[in-house]
């Protein structure tokens, strides 16, 4: 087990240089400068301002050396300076809406898989019932709804029609004011179209995953050895069927992690929610390279170790993977 | 099956409709869609204006019927790319195996552990967001599923007793590839193609949305979308019906993409 998880994490590093390769090249080959925006506004400004502005944030080097001396702060922990106005590290900016981004993620998961794993073994258990029927609907519509749609829809009946929700931000004008009880509830009324259409997403995709899964496994040997010897079918479904129609959802869990942390872009700039995402979408807007490498590496991170963690625990949950 | 059939049926009724709206679009929209009329701006559906009016007075019907003809265009070509990337990527890494499948498996991995929309933003912020930037970039991060797929199909193909054949009379690799072991895997390729639009003209939507897509004031159903966003208490016309046109084509591909699945794969059938 543990020279597995050694083996793993090692082959972390390799892949983590690749994807930061190529998000370092893509970037720098693009046409224009992001000094271009200080410069061009500024009547003022020279050839030779232009070059100096250059030159202080090393973009008048190679690429090559400038992902080097990328590479070597990063080895130290530092993510550079940001080039937006405001010119604090990187990593300061982040971590500060790093913990939002993740809680509203986390909760999203949680979300999917209390509501998604029912309605997959229901469905199957239950298979070209009404109840199997109207969730093979509501998944295919799931597939096809834009998120950011449906955002614009929850915030215009929720927020603007009846006014039972606020529709941005994370807190209410007067925060300050409440009691520690009030301003909870008011962090959670925040949160609750954020959480639901982050998690919209997912829902379809494991139920789906989870239905098929269960299928087969109701068609195996063991199950009808679990009837024959003359299990309640309450047991045969939620003992033998279920753990096993289980493990391989893990496997889409820790895969459907990119999508939910692309996602955060969309509906933290929907909600105007300060979190990685909404940094994301305005340093990419104001070309801050620095700020956009760190928070394409912390997502590269984030989807490594949500794999890393779901194929850990398949394989502590299934003795088969343990052995090859 | 017949159940099945009807629901393929509807899916291709939707993608044909989108077809003819799209080449139609100057013969049938009822307004020009750039046409300003500031004496009716953010109008309610009405008989004059179905869908009602934008902040600018245009007519957003008629701007989602030449929106059809970028989401076309977009799902086309980003889908395209895709397949082409995938298709040549899948083929060599499945027909030679050892080192050159390793490495190209490893990128698929590394393309795949990666949230694509951040780097689909980050690509598309920096270069222009211009129409063909977006086919391009979508492209170039869509290939990844293909490249699996065709791989196990000629994984499972290249043994074949006619692949043998075709080398003992003294053909070249490329041709066992193109020629002999590809149109096999055509069915599986086409659905992902199907199942790719879909998603293409998703996330063009969304980037457009953004305001990192087609630019105004072309219109595309995403950034019909933003105007809807900005207007959100006022004109919630705006916001429902694009969305809606998004929804049905994506569900029309989606439909006809698993109709072609299942009568491809006789396994499938129960």
């Amino acid at each position: 087990m543990l020279k597995y998880l050694v083996k793993r994490v090692l082959f972390m590093v390799p892949l983590l240089l690749g994807i930061t390769v190529i998000c370092f090249f893509v970037m720098h080959l693009a046409p224009g400068k992001p000094t271009d925006l200080q410069t061009q506004m500024n009547p003022k400004s020279s050839a030779e301002m232009k070059a100096r502005l250059l030159s202080m944030y090393e973009l008048d080097k190679p690429i090559s050396v400038q992902y080097l001396s990328w590479l070597k702060k990063l080895a130290r922990g530092d993510l550079g300076i940001s080039f937006s106005s405001d010119h604090r590290p990187v990593s300061d900016k982040i971590l500060e809406r790093l913990p939002i981004t993740i809680v509203i993620n986390f909760l999203s998961l949680l979300i999917i898989i209390v509501v998604a794993v029912p309605i997959g073994v229901l469905s199957a258990v239950h298979q070209d019932s009404l109840f199997d029927k109207v969730m093979s609907v509501f998944v295919f519509v799931g597939f096809a709804v834009p998120t950011f749609w449906l955002a614009l829809l929850m915030m215009i009946l929720f927020g603007v029609q009846w006014g039972w929700l606020p529709i941005s931000g994370l807190r209410s004008l007067n925060y300050e004011y409440l009691s520690t009880w009030e301003q909870m509830i008011d962090l959670a009324r925040h949160l609750i179209l954020p959480v639901f259409i982050s998690a919209f997403g997912g829902l379809a995709g494991l139920s789906r995953y989870m239905r098929a899964n269960m299928l087969e496994v109701i068609r195996q040997d063991y199950i009808l050895t679990a009837r024959a010897k003359g299990l309640s079918e309450r047991q045969v479904i939620y003992k033998h069927a279920l753990r096993n129609a289980l493990l391989p959802a893990i496997t889409i869990l820790g895969l459907s992690i990119p999508g939910l942390i692309g996602g955060s872009v969309i509906f933290e700039t929907i909600f105007a929610i300060p979190g990685m995402g909404q940094l994301f979408y305005m340093s990419v807007m104001a070309r801050d390279y620095p700020t956009v490498m760190g928070i394409l590496l912390i997502g590269a991170v984030l989807t490594l170790v949500g794999n890393l963690i779901a194929d850990v625990s398949y394989a502590v949950a299934d003795p088969r993977i343990r052995i090859s | 099956m017949f159940y099945k059939n009807k629901l393929t049926l509807a899916g291709s009724g939707i993608v044909v409709l989108l077809f003819v709206v799209s080449i139609l679009a100057p013969v049938i929209s009822p307004y020009d869609p750039g046409a300003i009329d500031l004496q009716n701006v953010l109008a309610p559906p009405s008989a004059g204006h179905w869908f009602g009016t934008d902040q600018l007075g245009r007519d957003v019907m008629s701007r989602m019927i030449w929106g059809a003809r970028i989401s076309l265009k977009v799902g086309f070509v980003a889908t395209g790319l895709a397949i082409f990337i995938g298709m040549i990527l899948g083929a060599v890494a499945g027909f030679y195996g050892g080192w050159i499948d390793a490495l190209i498996m490893r990128f698929v991995d590394i393309m795949l552990c990666f949230p694509t929309f951040f780097l689909i933003l980050a690509v598309i912020a920096f270069l222009e967001p211009s129409i063909w930037n977006i086919m391009i970039v979508i492209g170039l991060t869509g290939w990844m599923g293909v490249t699996r797929l065709v791989r196990a199909d000629f994984i499972s193909l290249r043994e074949r007793d006619f692949v043998r054949a075709a080398r003992a009379i003294g053909a070249s690799d490329a041709r066992i590839i193109f020629l002999h072991i590809l149109p096999n895997a055509l069915a599986s390729i086409l659905v992902a193609a199907t199942l790719g639009i879909a998603g293409a003209i998703l996330t063009e939507s969304a980037l457009s949305f953004l305001g990192i897509g087609v630019q105004p004031p072309t219109p595309s159903w995403g950034n019909i979308l933003t105007a809807g966003k900005d207007n959100i208490d006022i004109a919630w016309w705006l916001s429902l019906y694009p969305g809606l046109a998004i929804l049905i084509t994506v569900v029309g591909y989606n439909l006809l993409g698993e109709g072609i699945r299942d009568a491809s794969d006789p396994r499938l059938k129960r």
